[in-house]
């Protein structure tokens, strides 16, 4: 009795693995297909080479003045000169340790809270959102405590883009929660009042809410008060975006079950402490990338400032590239903007995309 | 001691009344608002005397008296200020019309290329998505303005497009149509083809879900769209004349100018808002299930049937909401130009106008309400749109 024997199994087509399988499948898996890398690689090829060339290959690097670039590339020299403007504005120069200190205390101070296995989180959390701003204002603006005063108006640069967006954010989220429990109110006095402020602050541009703060605000007060020209712009900030933080916190107010509202009313907890303890905590952690995504928006809306005369990284890039010392440097100036601005935005909309995820995951369990 | 405490009927105290409260609370939130706001009316009031500045909208009807870069219709110097409205909520509705046109277009575009399978085609597709969503819109529009337009060499040197486009310092030149002799049996002949495929599409549609059989309206309706006007050209000749554009001296003459700050502005806005659309579309597309290509497909509809009839009405439940409201930023963002100085609403009304009358309030809440008009009038059309579209559910 014959035995039968298996011959070994064939080898896979060589085209259907390794590196020929992957580019036959992913880029060459049919005419069109074929006809659509084609093209890709025809933009690829328009774009990229001339970009290099012109940023790294014939760029200048080295030298203090004009006359140091003298190739047909991009003039760095220019951004190089220029960068502790970019970054401190008109800051005194030997004051600048302050804005330096202020980042780092930010950073060591912030660190803990994002770390998961920290103990006691919460407490140090609050005790960091209250002491933190007492400290950066009394760094970048001292004038107590031993420290020479810096008016705002010397603030600039990337320095104050920052501050605006922190400062915003931060101001607007006590109102914007405020807000969204009064939108979803049974008290329809209190209900009306919220939505008009709401849907007010949404539906005009940011440009007519900063022109407001600067021509309108100062004949809505008292006579003898006049507003520092920051303060203005963050009033102006604070409140638009305190619209815009509301709706997001609604949409997490929303998303939680109605169970949850009636176990907390079922506990004997009043209106205030059933927010306070079970439904915003909550909501809030659902809304972190949507807030994420706010602060996103609103760290490019920062560069809006320029429109009432405040210097924040753009408009001290854009009065470099008109000062005549520099004339012609344009490009090189708006590109470094976009790099740092594009900087920003990209690593928090990862963190909010890495945040939404792992929030996917509690949930699903 | 205290055992004989009588046992009250529980007869709570106003003061812990749900309702009563709810009241009180309402009344003092009302007396604050009114309060703040009877503050702030008194302090203009004062202000304003203390100024010498009459308020009312009186000023409209003054004489302007500045020129203006870009108008639709016709101004001169000595038209009023209430023209100036109009023309710069003209060229508002104008920049953020061309933005949204080309905007939809490209963001449409880049979504799908984004789901393409080609692999380098979808990476594409991200790179610039993450490049253009995440650079401020007012840095983009500099970039283009000044960086870009004006550095453009003078007309005598200009970027020449197929002998009849021209880009330079001053603007683009495009050719302009003139009205000929067979304009009027052209745009009549146009007319009829629309209404021609509107039928078409209906009688279609009854059909098909009388009998499920099929026909092939945009086949239809592209062959009527060129061959209605293109025979009324053939009888009446031809429908217009192109101006094209002509260097005689230092400028050109003849076509159509576009001002740069016009291009500048629509270029960034378009290419800005194109990145958030694109993401909308490749969101929707994806929110259809994947089951829904396996049940059409089972159901032995072609490739394309399926995504005409199947995943795109699904697809664009899930994306016209977020849609509309990327037009409302994009008209919103279009303030941004009076940065560089188009005169749209914001830069003539709340600029100029302002800075010349001094009527800061009445300018002011002028441009917030034509804003806030807008935006609430999308608003309401979004939410019947909403309401017509949702998913009957049983």
């Amino acid at each position: 009795m014959d035995t039968h024997i298996f011959k070994p199994d064939l080898k896979r087509p060589l085209l259907s693995v390794g590196a020929l399988g992957w580019l036959r499948t992913n880029l060459f898996s049919n005419w069109f297909n074929t006809l659509l890398t084609l093209f890709s690689l025809y933009l690829i090829w328009l774009v990229v080479p001339p970009i290099v060339k012109w940023a790294i290959i014939d760029a200048d690097w080295v030298g203090t003045t004009r006359a140091d670039c003298t190739s047909e590339g991009a003039c760095w020299v220019f951004i190089k000169m220029r960068f502790a403007q970019f970054m401190y504005g008109f800051y005194p120069h030997e004051l600048r340790w302050r804005v330096d200190l202020t980042v780092i205390a930010a950073i060591v101070g912030a660190a803990p809270l994002f770390v998961r296995a920290m103990p006691r989180k919460l407490i140090y959390g609050a005790f960091f959102l209250v002491a933190y701003p007492a400290l950066a204002f009394w760094l970048l603006h001292g004038g107590f405590l031993g420290l020479v005063a810096v008016p705002t108006s010397q603030w600039g640069g990337l320095m104050l883009t920052l501050v605006i967006a922190v400062v915003g954010i931060a101001g607007a989220m006590p109102l914007g929660i405020l807000l969204a429990l009064g939108r979803r109110s049974d008290m329809p006095a209190i209900r009306v009042i919220c939505v008009t402020f709401i849907e007010f602050w949404r539906g005009v541009p940011l440009i007519t809410v900063l022109f407001m703060s600067s021509v309108m605000l100062p004949l809505f007060l008292p006579e003898h008060v006049s507003i520092d020209k920051l303060l203005r712009a963050l009033l102006a900030v604070m409140l638009f975006e305190a619209a815009y933080i509301a709706e997001v916190v609604r949409g997490g107010l929303q998303a939680i079950p109605k169970g949850q509202y009636e176990a907390a009313a079922a506990m004997g907890l009043g209106y205030w402490r059933s927010m306070g303890l079970v439904i915003l905590p909550q909501a809030l952690k659902l809304v972190i990338p949507g807030i994420v995504n706010t602060f996103i928006a609103l760290f490019k809306d920062t560069s809006l400032v320029i429109i009432i005369g405040l210097f924040d990284l753009l408009n001290s890039i854009h009065q470099a590239t008109v000062d005549p010392a520099w004339l012609g440097f344009a490009t090189e100036g708006y590109v470094f903007a976009a790099l740092v601005f594009w900087i920003f935005c990209f690593g928090m909309s990862r963190y909010s995309m890495s945040i939404e995820r792992r929030l996917d995951r509690g949930h699903k369990r | 001691m205290q055992t004989t405490a009588r046992v009250q009927p529980a007869r709570s105290s106003l003061l812990r009344d749900p309702k009563f409260r709810g009241l009180v609370f309402q009344i003092l939130a009302v007396f604050t608002v009114v309060g703040i706001g009877w503050y702030l009316f008194q302090n203009t009031q004062s202000n304003l005397a203390q100024r010498g500045i009459t308020s009312g909208f009186g000023f409209l009807n003054n004489t302007a008296g500045f020129g203006i870069l870009q108008s639709l219709i016709d101004y001169t110097e000595t038209d009023t200020y209430g023209r100036v409205f109009v023309i710069g909520l003209l060229n508002t509705l104008l920049v953020s019309g061309l933005g949204i046109f080309f905007a939809t277009l490209i963001g449409f575009v880049i979504g799908i290329a984004r789901l393409s399978p080609n692999w380098l085609l979808s990476r594409l597709a991200t790179v610039y998505i993450e490049i253009f969503r995440n650079i401020p819109p007012l840095l983009q529009i500099f970039f283009w303005y000044f960086a870009v337009l004006r550095a453009m060499p003078a007309p005598r040197a200009s970027y020449e497009f197929f002998d009849a486009i021209y880009l330079n310092i001053r603007g683009l030149y495009l050719p302009s149509p003139i009205p000929a002799d067979g304009f009027n049996v052209f745009a009549i002949a146009l007319l009829a083809a629309c209404v021609a495929i509107v039928l078409v599409a209906r009688w279609a549609r009854k059909r098909r879900e009388a009998t499920g059989q099929l026909f092939p309206t945009p086949a239809v309706a592209i062959g009527l769209l060129v061959a209605l006007p293109g025979l009324a050209a053939l009888v009446a000749g031809n429908p217009v004349t192109w101006s094209v554009p002509e260097l005689r001296g230092f400028n050109f003459v003849g076509g159509l100018v576009v001002i740069p700050e016009l291009v500048a502005l629509t270029l960034a806005l378009t290419l800005y808002t194109a990145a958030f659309i694109a993401e909308n579309v490749r969101s929707g597309i994806q929110a259809v299930s994947h089951g829904q290509t396996e049940a059409a497909r089972s159901l032995g509809l072609r490739p394309r049937h399926i995504l005409r009839l199947v995943i795109i009405p699904q697809a664009l439940r899930v994306i016209i909401p977020p849609l509309t409201s990327q037009y409302l930023n994009l008209a919103k963002n279009s303030s941004l130009a009076a940065a560089i100085g188009y005169p749209d609403l914001v830069s003539l009304f709340a600029g100029t106008v302002l800075n010349q009358t001094g009527q800061a309030i009445e300018t002011i809440a002028i441009t917030m309400s034509v804003y806030l008009a807008i935006s609430l009038s999308i608003s309401l059309l979004m939410n019947w749109y909403n309401k017509r579209i949702a998913l009957v559910e049983r």
